[in-house]
């Protein structure tokens, strides 16, 4: 079943957000060290039933997003700022109980490496029924049979017998599936996954990205999946969230943001990913430098040091104030001074198929952009 | 986990061989000789003559050696030349005073040493994470036989709170039939000779155990320091569990691995005879007997003992290697 055919699962999914981050900000703080802004005014928001992908390089501020989302950020060293919302309860600052009951009731979260998310020291019956027994209520042999049942709904085989074992004993993509079995315990209204195929390889990794789709689809579950992978974005995600040092700086549907990427980051993080069809011995394109180039938002864009389109007003900074995510065509964003821009044809190279939309007109600045 | 045994029990042939060898060669380079010893320096040739011939030492030393071997297999060691009674019986009469000052000391070490590690780790930084830093030091850099002249002229000697000397107040007639003071007096329902004998225990327990607790501290702090960065604990706490469940299920259970192997070397080491401590405190057991034997060059004491004591600690450790499957599924030896 594809995205496009999903039945609404809430009669107003649109109206009520499960989740609303406004303003987002986490800033580490090290004695003797000048404090780090890894997020910086994220915004997005997830209906049920809806799929969003936070997209970006490691280090973009992510993972530490949804970390802040679920609370999970150590205390100390740690200021968070702005408004999360879930179901309209506002999370920041919350005391810990009321962050404890929703963390793996309403809102549960799958991570990156299956192997060492599990506690390598107490069976896989004891890490699903902890869930069941703490936000359920459940006892000993309800509790099993539960656990039994959640493994075999997310496609473990002889789930009886797998309770029994522990994480070393499975292989990858059966771990990765009992921690999405221990997330959906009791049935969150909301999921993060963070990077959930990473460690897994691509066969696998197909099998668990259509089990979290069927998830959303079966449940009405809204999804929050965190990647560098634009392929788990083109299969999964409704609209897409591109974060660069912190920022988002493009916000776009899916077949928007694949079809005409504004954001030169954007377009670069397409360009990178190697296409059947563009010939042997093609060389990819990929982003000049690393993350590490950024510069600091006060002081300009800071993909500018390694952007193509860069011009000097990119790094001359109006009045101290940062790039702007601005308004971008109907349901996008963009943070650019200097974005792609399409002409009625679309240019040979671009990474887009066959649109025959006409992007919306910037002035100034070069067409060929997203061909590079 | 059967054969895993097996061939660790086999594996004590070899050591065994080994170690008999050394011991025997050792003791008889020392000066002096057991007829020195017992006889006095103004014994005459002749009296040692005898002494010796009494005791089979006149026979070369292979000789002497392959006797050794022959009734050692069956666990006779010979007589001891102080006491005049063969070793073994001499061994459990006091191996279960040392059973008793190992467990005592453990029992503090592991009863303070644990609870200030993970209380040092989840305060790091803070003032009590520093004091077990440096007091952790401390503990081990202190000499032993330093600490237990302390301990024992303050709260022995000066205020008299705690017995200073011995297993057992010598008023007290109580009934032995383990050598276990403490176990002797509960099984006799001699109750105040079983409090006199766990009295006894204290100030010689607190001054042995402060070793193993120093070193308690230092990994069972740097464990848990570890273990809360691990992604099991940001899932455990993912999942909304209480507090006191992270602690227990995920934090403590792993953070304890490399404390549980330490403890069990730590007891091996103290099983193996506490000389200085048992010195200090005159404390009948086995590091008390090992320290006389040398001064009366009492081959058979010695040969015997630390045979017996080389076998408990390679047993100790076996049973180490064993708990350290249990508690942790990945080393589980099938």
């Amino acid at each position: 079943m594809s995205i496009e055919a999903l039945p609404p699962a809430a009669p107003d999914r649109s109206a009520v957000p499960v989740l609303e981050v406004e303003e987002l900000t986490v800033t580490f703080t090290r004695r003797g060290e000048r404090p780090t802004r890894a997020v910086d005014g994220v915004s997005f928001s997830v209906a049920a039933g809806e799929t969003i992908g936070l997209v970006g390089e490691s280090g973009c501020g992510k993972s530490v997003t949804s970390l802040a989302v679920m609370g999970l950020l150590p205390r100390r060293g740690v200021q968070v700022g702005g408004s999360v919302r879930f179901n309209g309860a506002e999370l920041i600052g919350a005391p810990d109980r009321t962050l404890r009951e929703l963390r793996g009731a309403d809102m549960a979260m799958v991570f990156q490496d299956p192997l060492s998310s599990l506690n390598p020291t107490v069976p896989i019956g004891t890490q699903v029924t902890e869930v069941l027994v703490e936000h359920r209520d459940m006892s000993g042999k309800r509790a099993v049979a539960e656990a039994a049942d959640l493994l075999d709904r997310v496609g473990i085989p002889d789930p009886t017998r797998r309770l029994k074992e522990y994480p070393h004993q499975l292989s990858g993509g059966m771990r990765q599936r009992a921690l999405i079995a221990m997330a959906l315990a009791c049935s969150p209204r909301l999921l993060i996954a963070d990077e959930p195929t990473t460690a897994l390889d691509v066969t696998i990794q197909a099998q668990i990205l259509e089990l979290l789709r069927e998830l959303v689809v079966d449940t009405g579950t809204a999804l929050v999946m965190i990647t560098h992978d634009l392929g788990v974005v083109a299969g999964l995600c409704d609209r897409v969230h591109v974060m660069y040092a912190g920022k988002v700086i493009e916000t776009a549907d899916r077949h928007e943001l694949f079809a005409r990427p504004r954001q030169p980051y954007t377009g670069g993080l397409l360009a990178s990913v190697p296409r059947l069809d563009a010939g042997r011995g093609t060389p990819l394109t990929p982003i000049r430098g690393s993350a590490r180039d950024a510069i600091p938002w006060a002081e300009g864009c800071a993909f500018a040091p390694r952007c193509d389109n860069a011009q000097d007003d990119c790094l001359t900074e109006v009045a101290g104030s940062t790039v702007p995510l601005e308004y971008d065509g109907p349901g996008r964003e963009l943070r650019c001074r200097h974005p792609l821009t399409y002409p009625r044809q679309t240019p040979a190279g671009a990474p887009s198929s066959g649109s025959t939309d006409s992007g919306s007109t910037s002035s100034g600045s070069t067409a060929s952009g997203a061909g590079r | 986990m059967l054969r895993f045994t097996v061939r660790r029990l086999l594996q004590l042939v070899p050591i065994l061989l080994g170690l008999s060898v050394l011991l025997f060669a050792w003791l008889r380079a020392l000066p002096g000789g057991p007829a020195q010893a017992a006889l006095g320096e103004r014994a005459t040739p002749e009296d040692i003559e005898q002494y010796n011939r009494l005791f089979g030492l006149d026979q070369p030393i292979w000789i002497q050696y392959l006797r050794f071997l022959q009734r050692a297999v069956t666990l006779d060691f010979g007589n001891s030349t102080q006491y005049g009674r063969p070793v073994t019986e001499v061994f459990f009469e006091r191996f279960p005073g040392t059973i008793e000052l190992t467990l005592a000391a453990m029992v503090f070490a592991i009863g303070v040493g644990i609870p200030l590690g993970y209380v040092a780790a989840r305060r790091y930084g803070s003032a009590l994470d520093s004091a077990s830093v440096v007091g952790s030091l401390l503990g081990v850099a202190v000499p032993v036989f330093f600490l237990a002249y302390l301990l024992r002229l303050l709260f022995a000697v000066e205020l008299g709170w705690l017995p200073g000397s011995g297993r057992q107040d010598v008023r007290i007639d109580a009934t032995r039939i383990t050598n276990f003071y403490v176990l002797d007096g509960l099984l006799t329902r001699e109750w105040d000779a079983a409090w006199d004998a766990l009295l006894h225990l204290v100030l010689p327990a607190l001054a042995l155990g402060t070793i193993p607790l120093a070193i308690i501290v230092r990994i069972t702090r740097a464990s848990v320091l570890d273990v809360v960065n691990e992604d099991y604990v940001r899932t455990a706490n993912a999942k909304g569990l209480s507090a006191a469940t992270v602690r227990r299920r995920h934090v403590v259970r792993n953070a304890l691995l490399p404390v549980s192997t330490t403890i069990g070397l730590q007891t091996g080491l103290l099983l193996s005879g506490a000389v200085l401590t048992e010195t200090v405190f005159a404390f009948g057991g086995v590091g008390l007997a090992l320290r006389d034997a040398i001064t009366y060059r009492d081959f058979a004491i010695l040969q015997g003992f630390i045979l017996l004591l080389a076998v408990v600690y390679v047993l100790v450790n076996l049973l180490v290697d064993i708990s350290y499957g249990v508690l942790d599924p990945r080393v589980r030896v099938r």
